[in-house]
This record gives structure tokens, C-alpha cells and sequence, in this order.
């Protein structure tokens, strides 16, 4: 199945010395990439290493200032996605970009449909993108709308777009972002299928254990330059990790240590009884003491989000009593949560967290403006202040107060996020999911922050669907399962697979931290 | 088409709402008035809006691929201008003909490149064009320019004579033509699916490879092309070139559009829509001038609640 690696052919894809730079950015520096047929290649690298910006240069959507693409053995300088296309090079970006209002067929064929007597032959045509489906065995009607189907059909779809060409170059840029387990299963297998049918696939994945099981090689890229090209096989995830952040591993085991060594031992910062909303979360007791990481694990749809919100007063508990400081608390509203010092961090940063069209500095005051109430202006100099404090503090990039959000990466975003409910200096911070979609080295960044926050006395509500996570930096971890908590475990000596057994329904007793 | 309505309904939902939007006036029409149900009322209603429906044709490629076209309407004004200042100069039908559909595509070319080149919205870009077009009116004439040429009249007059005794003018054949080629093109060609393409998602028919460029200057030629053969029906139609004609024609054909189903954000559409839109506002018009005691004005009461009602209608049905 897999190709012979030791005797490559000659690459189908050859880039040298590519250079290309954007106002103010260095995007890519001299960097040599070779893609082989017959293989499936992953392009490792954190947010802005200049993974999208390599694939955007091979496809001809962005022009290097420098270097040259070979393709086949001939010197090529795409100007347009579409003389890429025609050259034999598809690609399926991370987004569905395919036309939604249209037919499935025709999203498949659309600038290539067969035609008759000058006009788009349609039955044709549905035919045509029927075999196509049916080769990479998606069994959908042809004439079926785009947009009636899921967004993982609709991925495959795009898939079925990319090998209707001869397609002799495949570039996945992050297609399984958006898929189930069982999903990616799928289009694994048909990455495989026509891999071995010697089409050359170049993926990009965040995910380490999709990109071992599927990728025969891997290039490895950092702040726009080739640290190196490896067999899969050859080199481990450690390794790996080590040359995509550039860094020592002893920064993310650094962490798990200081966690190991606290015993928080802080006053009871919020005790809530039997605190619960019918639909959302059944009633549960939880307690977290000031200076403390208090992680929920559980599966998506468990009630982790839902506890949290209830926690924030963005849903109405309809039963329990919430106890703040010793004072009873009744939540109207987040307003009320953000007075007693509670912040929530929400899982959806692009919908319910940042403002997209505002710059970093006017994100970053928000929230604390808003605890000021609209009448007291913040004073510019203050601004400026905090702001260069939490730039500083948190490593965002670009380091530019009056950069819009919209054009951060994922992790920047989620730290600016991070910030901005800091600088309200809140006693509890409830992190949904603040890891998700980034890179391991802001991943590091955020844990290493949390871990420092709670050192400081504030007590954090970490919430993650990766549990390793959950267990490496949380004191103390509650389980949840189908909307119930039901179990509450020493973070210092529970491991992954305790929790993993709990989360399954094995039946493990309840252990209460001492 | 018939048999894709079962299977996606929702898609033909709107142009069948107009049609039977339509029905419904006329039915009203019919039962309240005598005489209303005639062929030749329905055969006047093609005759007294030919141009409209051809604008409306070219409306519908602008909306589809996302843009607006607010030129049409001065570019009306200015090709009666032309065609009138044109007869009379002495000049022979076919070259006036040529002249007039000449400048409308050259106008829209035009609007199309700085659309496209200088990425300004349409609306301002069209809105400017709409300036010019109207200013150059009045460069030719302030004055109506009546047509005296004996040919454009003998066109202008000539009646088809269909049978039952209902009889049409040539325009409503050249609208008609029009509805039927603008039909083939969104339908059966690349270019019509790239308009389709390009509304639906501008970025993803870039990424697809498709020639976006060409379809975005596209079709602003198409609708100057089609604004401009509108104001050789409605120079037919006058028998007269004035540079205040057409004055708001623009809205009346993007209401048309609109109130046929074509959503204003692109992508979804039909231009049998905007010929039903064409006759539901025909249609109202006649109603009123049957009641005979309502002000004319209560058409545009009227085509403003039915916009309100349709603009809400795609709005929940973009929602859903």
C-alpha cells in the first residue's frame, strides 16, 4: 500500500528558494518543498508558519517574490487558481469553497460542465458527477442542491471537485477541522484510494494523530523558513513538536509540574448547591476555592458549556443556591456575574467573544469598560498602558494595539480574548474550550497562563474536549456525563485513562478530593 | 424544470408566489370589473411595460451576481434621447439602432471595469452612471425630441394580430426575445452558472477556478446592453426622446426583480421571476386605472407594501 520511500520518483512537485513577503511580514524565507506522487505529505507547522501561504503559492492565488515551482519537470508561474487547477493542481481548502445556491453537480463540474450544442448538457453532466461521487464512494443525487447537504458531504464534494480534473496534485488544507471521527475515517480512505491511484496529496492537519496515521512524509516549516522534510516513520511526535515550536518540550512539562507540586489551599472563593436548569444541567454541588484550576471533562453535549453558563448568569438557574464570598448570590444576567468578579471566556471566540472589525486595543477594553459603565470613559493613557501590558504579557502578535482582530491567527484571537477579561482582574475565570483550534505553542502559552493566573490566587473553571489537557494543568477535575456531574477526581493523581473510563460509564468510585 | 419543482420546492417557491401573486390581481381584476378579463388586457400589459420586462431581464444578471445596476433608468432616458435627436438629424434607423445599443453596452463596460478594478460598491458606481447618463440627456436637448421618422413610426404603430383578436406591438416580441435568450444564457451556458456562482459565493468561485472577472464587468455590459434596447422600446413606445423619461424606471425594475423572488444578495433567482414581478406591477396599475376614482399614486402604495412583503420573505428564507 504504501510507496516504495527509500527509491522516490522524481518529484511531481519541486518549489526552491520560495520567497514571498507581505507589507511588514516576511511570509515565507527560502523554502524548498517536494511533493512526490503516490504520497500522501504533511505540511507541519504552527499558526503563521506559512503553511496556507506555501499551498496559496503553489495554487496560484499569492505570486513568491522569489524562487521557483516546478511542476512535471517545467518551470510554472501560476497567476490564478484556475491555470493551477488546469496544471493539474486541486485544491480543497479548510472552508467549503463551493457555491451553496447550486447543484451538486455543478459545484463538481461548474467550468468544465459538458456541453452540447453550445449549451450545458445537464443530464450530462449529473451523470458525469455521479461517476466522479461514485469513485471516491459518495452516494448523493447529483441534482441535489449544495446546501441541503452536511458540511462534511459538502467537503466531500469539494473532494469530488479536485480529482474531476486530472488531478495529479491533491492540497488538503485542514479539510478535517469541521468532521466527526467516523468522517475523517472516510475521507482517509479516500485519500488512500487515490493516493495509490499515484495522486500526490499534500494535507495539513492540526491534528498529530490523523497526520501519523495518514502522511508518508512530512515538510516542517517555522516562522517562514523549511526546518526539514522527514519520512513519518522516522521521526517521532516529540521531535516533531520540538521543531514546529522551536522550543524545548520543557516548557508544556514545566507546567504539569508546577500543577503537580500546588496544593491549593485558598478560602472558598464559590460553593454552588444543587444548582441546576432543567434541559441544560442537572442540580450539582461544586465548590472552587481562590488560587484553584478546577477542570470539566466530559463529552461535547455533557453540560460543560451549560454548567459554565450558569456559573456566568448567561442562563438562569432554575434551582440551588450560588454562594459567593461566603454572601449569597442571585444571578440576573452576566452584568451581575462580572460584579462579583466572574468572567467567561466562551467557547465560540468569533461569535460570542471578540469583535471581529475592532483592533486589538478596542477588544482588550471592552469588557472592562463596560464594568466601568459607558459614563467614565477610560482615559487614552490607561488604555495604552494595559494594553501594552497584555501584549507583552501574553505574547500576542502582531504586537499592534491598532491591528484589527479579524486578521489575527486563532491563538492570538483567543489571547486577546484571554485579556480582555483580565484586565478586569476577575477572582474566577471560566475558560470554554481556550485552546481549541490553535497551535501547540500558544496552547502551551494559554496552560502556562492559566497555571500563573491561579499561582496569583485566581481560581479557574478550565473547560476542554482534550482531556490530557484538562488533567495536566486541573487540581481538581469534574466529570460530567449526559448533562450530570458525576464524579469529581484529584488532579494531582488521576490519570487520562480514569477519566476516559468514567466519561465511558465504567464504573469508578467517586473520589472526593481530601 | 417541472421535474425538479417536487424534489426542491423551496427553490421555486418564490417565482411560484409571484405567479400566483398574479393570478390573484388578475382574478380580483376579473371579478370585479367587466371587460377586465380580456386577452387584449393581458396583451397590454406586455405592451405597456415591453421595456420594462427587458430591463428587468438584464436587472436579474446584475442581482444574481451579487451587484445593482441603479444606471438603467437614465440610460433609458438617454437612448430615447439619442434615437429622437438621432432620427431627426437624418440619420437611418439601423445606424441609430446601432448607436443607441453601442453607447448603453459601452456604459455598462465601463461601470463594469471601475466596479471591478477599484473594487467600489455598485450602487455608487451605478449611481454615478446614473448622474452621467441623465446629464448627457440634457447635453443633446433640454427639450423633448419628438420622433417624426416614418420608418421608427410605422414600427412604432404596426400591430401583430394574434389569434382571438388580441393584437401586439413588435415590442413585446423583442421582449419576449429578450426574456428567452436571457433565459438560454443564465441556464445553459458557463457564463450564466458563473453569474450563478459568483452571487452564491464570490471567493468560492474564485477558488474554484472560475473567470469571476469576466462575469462581474460582464454583467453590467449585459444590463447597459439591455437598458439601452429598453430605450429603443420605449422610444417606440413614446415616439419621443426626453431627457426626464424614465425618471425612477430603475426601481420599478429592481422592485420587479425582487417582488419575482431574485434574492438582493445574489445567487438565487430567475428571470421568469422578473417578468412576473413585470406583470404583478403591471397588473396592479390596470386595477387601479379600472377603479378609476383611486389616484394613480396607490400603485406605488402598493408595489411598496409587496416589496416589504417579499424582502421579509427571503429574509427568513436566507435564515432558515
Amino acid at each position: 500500500m504504501t510507496p516504495p520511500l527509500n527509491e522516490p520518483p522524481p518529484p511531481v512537485v519541486e518549489m526552491r528558494g520560495i520567497s514571498l513577503a507581505f507589507p511588514g511580514v516576511k511570509a515565507l524565507q527560502d523554502v524548498d518543498f517536494r511533493l512526490f506522487p503516490g504520497e500522501v505529505h504533511a505540511l507541519m507547522g504552527e499558526n503563521g508558519a506559512g503553511k496556507s501561504t506555501l499551498i496559496k503559492t503553489l495554487t496560484g492565488v499569492h505570486r513568491p517574490d522569489g524562487g521557483q515551482v516546478v511542476l512535471g519537470g517545467d518551470e510554472v508561474a501560476f497567476s490564478s487558481p484556475g491555470e493551477a487547477q488546469h496544471a493539474g493542481i486541486s485544491t480543497v481548502y479548510q472552508e467549503v469553497n463551493l457555491c451553496a445556491n447550486l447543484t451538486v453537480a455543478e459545484n463538481i463540474l461548474l467550468g468544465r460542465e459538458p456541453r452540447r450544442f453550445g449549451g450545458i448538457d445537464f443530464p450530462a453532466m449529473r451523470k458525469r458527477a455521479g461517476e466522479v461521487l461514485a469513485r471516491i464512494g459518495v452516494h448523493i443525487d447529483p441534482g441535489s442542491s449544495l446546501g441541503e447537504h452536511p458540511i462534511a458531504v459538502q467537503q466531500l464534494v469539494a473532494i469530488a471537485r479536485a480529482i474531476a480534473v486530472d488531478c495529479r496534485v491533491l492540497v488538503l488544507d485542514e479539510p478535517t477541522s469541521s468532521l466527526d471521527a467516523g468522517e475523517v475515517a472516510e475521507l482517509f480512505r479516500i485519500m488512500r484510494v487515490l493516493r495509490d491511484e499515484g495522486v500526490a496529496i499534500l494535507f495539513v492537519s492540526h491534528f498529530l494523530d490523523q497526520v501519523y496515521e495518514i502522511s508518508d512524509r512530512m515538510t516542517v516549516l517555522r516562522n517562514g523558513s523549511l526546518v526539514g522534510e522527514h519520512l513519518t516513520a522516522d521521526v517521532d511526535r516529540r521531535t516533531l513538536i520540538a521543531q514546529m515550536i522551536g522550543r524545548d518540550l520543557g516548557a508544556l512539562e514545566a507546567i504539569e509540574d508546577a500543577a503537580e507540586k500546588r496544593h491549593p489551599d485558598g478560602p472558598v472563593l464559590l460553593h454552588a448547591s444543587e444548582l441546576g436548569r432543567r434541559g441544560a444541567i442537572d442540580p450539582f454541588d461544586l465548590e472552587i476555592r481562590a488560587g484553584e484550576v478546577v477542570g470539566l471533562a466530559g463529552l461535547l453535549g455533557s453540560g460543560r458549556t451549560e454548567l459554565a453558563r450558569l456559573l456566568f448568569g448567561a442562563d438562569r438557574a432554575d434551582s440551588g443556591r450560588l454562594v459567593v464570598d461566603g454572601k449569597p448570590l442571585r444571578l440576573r444576567g452576566p452584568r451581575s456575574a462580572i460584579a462579583a468578579g466572574i468572567a467567561f471566556s466562551s467557547e465560540d471566540r468569533k461569535g460570542e467573544g471578540l469583535v471581529a472589525d475592532l483592533s486589538i486595543r478596542d477588544n482588550l477594553v471592552l469588557a472592562m469598560q463596560a464594568a466601568r459603565g459607558w459614563t467614565r470613559p477610560l482615559p487614552r493613557r490607561t488604555k495604552d498602558q494595559l494594553v501594552e501590558k497584555y501584549l507583552k504579557a501574553l505574547d500576542i502578535r502582531p504586537a499592534n494595539p491598532d491591528a484589527l482582530v479579524r486578521t489575527l491567527s486563532g491563538g492570538n484571537q483567543q489571547k486577546v480574548l484571554l485579556a480582555r477579561w483580565l484586565v478586569t482582574e476577575p477572582r474566577l475565570l471560566i475558560l470554554d474550550e481556550p485552546t481549541r483550534g490553535i497551535d501547540i505553542g500558544a496552547k502551551a502559552q494559554i496552560q502556562q497562563l492559566v497555571t500563573t493566573l491561579a499561582a496569583e490566587g485566581t481560581a479557574v473553571l478550565f473547560i476542554s474536549a482534550e482531556l490530557e489537557e484538562v488533567v495536566r494543568i486541573s487540581d481538581r477535575i469534574v466529570v460530567l456525563r449526559d448533562r450530570r456531574k458525576i464524579a469529581e477526581l484529584d488532579g494531582s493523581v488521576t490519570g487520562v485513562d480514569e477519566v476516559v473510563e468514567l466519561i465511558a460509564g465504567g464504573a469508578a468510585p467517586e473520589k472526593v478530593v481530601s | 424544470m417541472t421535474t425538479l419543482a417536487p424534489r426542491v420546492p423551496s427553490r421555486f417557491l418564490p417565482v411560484l408566489a409571484t405567479v400566483a401573486l398574479f393570478v390573484l390581481a388578475f382574478g380580483v381584476g376579473s371579478a370585479r370589473y367587466d371587460g377586465f378579463a380580456s386577452g387584449q388586457v393581458i396583451a397590454n400589459l406586455f405592451i405597456d411595460n415591453a421595456f420594462l420586462i427587458v430591463l428587468a431581464a438584464g436587472m436579474t444578471f446584475v442581482i444574481l451576481s451579487g451587484g445593482i445596476d441603479l444606471s438603467v433608468g437614465s440610460v433609458v432616458a438617454l437612448s430615447t434621447m439619442v434615437t429622437a435627436s438621432g432620427l431627426q438629424a437624418g440619420w437611418p434607423v439601423p445606424l441609430v439602432v446601432v448607436a443607441v445599443l453601442l453607447i448603453g453596452s459601452t456604459l455598462g463596460l465601463l461601470m463594469g471595469l471601475v466596479i471591478h478594478k477599484f473594487d467600489i460598491q455598485p450602487f455608487i458606481v451605478t449611481l454615478a452612471g446614473m448622474f452621467l447618463a441623465r446629464g448627457l440627456c440634457f447635453v443633446i436637448s433640454v427639450e423633448s425630441v419628438s420622433i417624426k421618422d416614418r420608418t421608427f413610426r410605422d414600427v412604432a404603430t404596426a400591430a401583430i394580430e394574434l389569434p382571438g383578436g388580441v393584437t401586439i406591438t413588435y415590442n413585446v416580441v423583442i421582449a419576449l426575445l429578450v426574456v428567452a435568450a436571457a433565459m438560454y444564457v443564465l441556464h445553459r451556458t458557463r457564463f450564466g452558472r458563473t453569474v450563478y456562482a459568483v452571487g452564491g459565493s464570490e471567493s468560492s468561485a474564485l477558488l474554484m477556478g472560475l473567470p469571476t472577472t469576466r462575469v462581474k464587468v460582464g454583467v453590467y455590459v449585459i444590463s447597459g446592453l439591455c437598458s439601452s434596447l429598453a430605450g429603443l422600446l420605449f422610444s417606440l413606445y413614446m415616439l419621443s426622446g426626453y431627457g426626464l423619461h424614465a425618471v425612477g424606471m430603475e426601481l420599478d425594475a429592481i422592485a420587479a426583480v425582487v417582488i419575482g423572488g431574485t434574492l438582493l444578495a445574489g445567487g438565487v433567482g430567475y428571470v421568469l421571476g422578473g417578468l412576473a414581478g413585470v406583470l404583478v406591477l403591471g397588473t396592479i396599475q390596470t386595477l387601479i386605472s379600472f377603479q378609476g376614482t383611486l389616484s394613480s399614486w396607490w400603485t406605488k402604495i402598493v408595489i411598496g407594501v409587496l416589496l416589504l412583503v417579499f424582502i421579509a420573505v427571503q429574509r427568513t428564507m436566507v435564515r432558515r
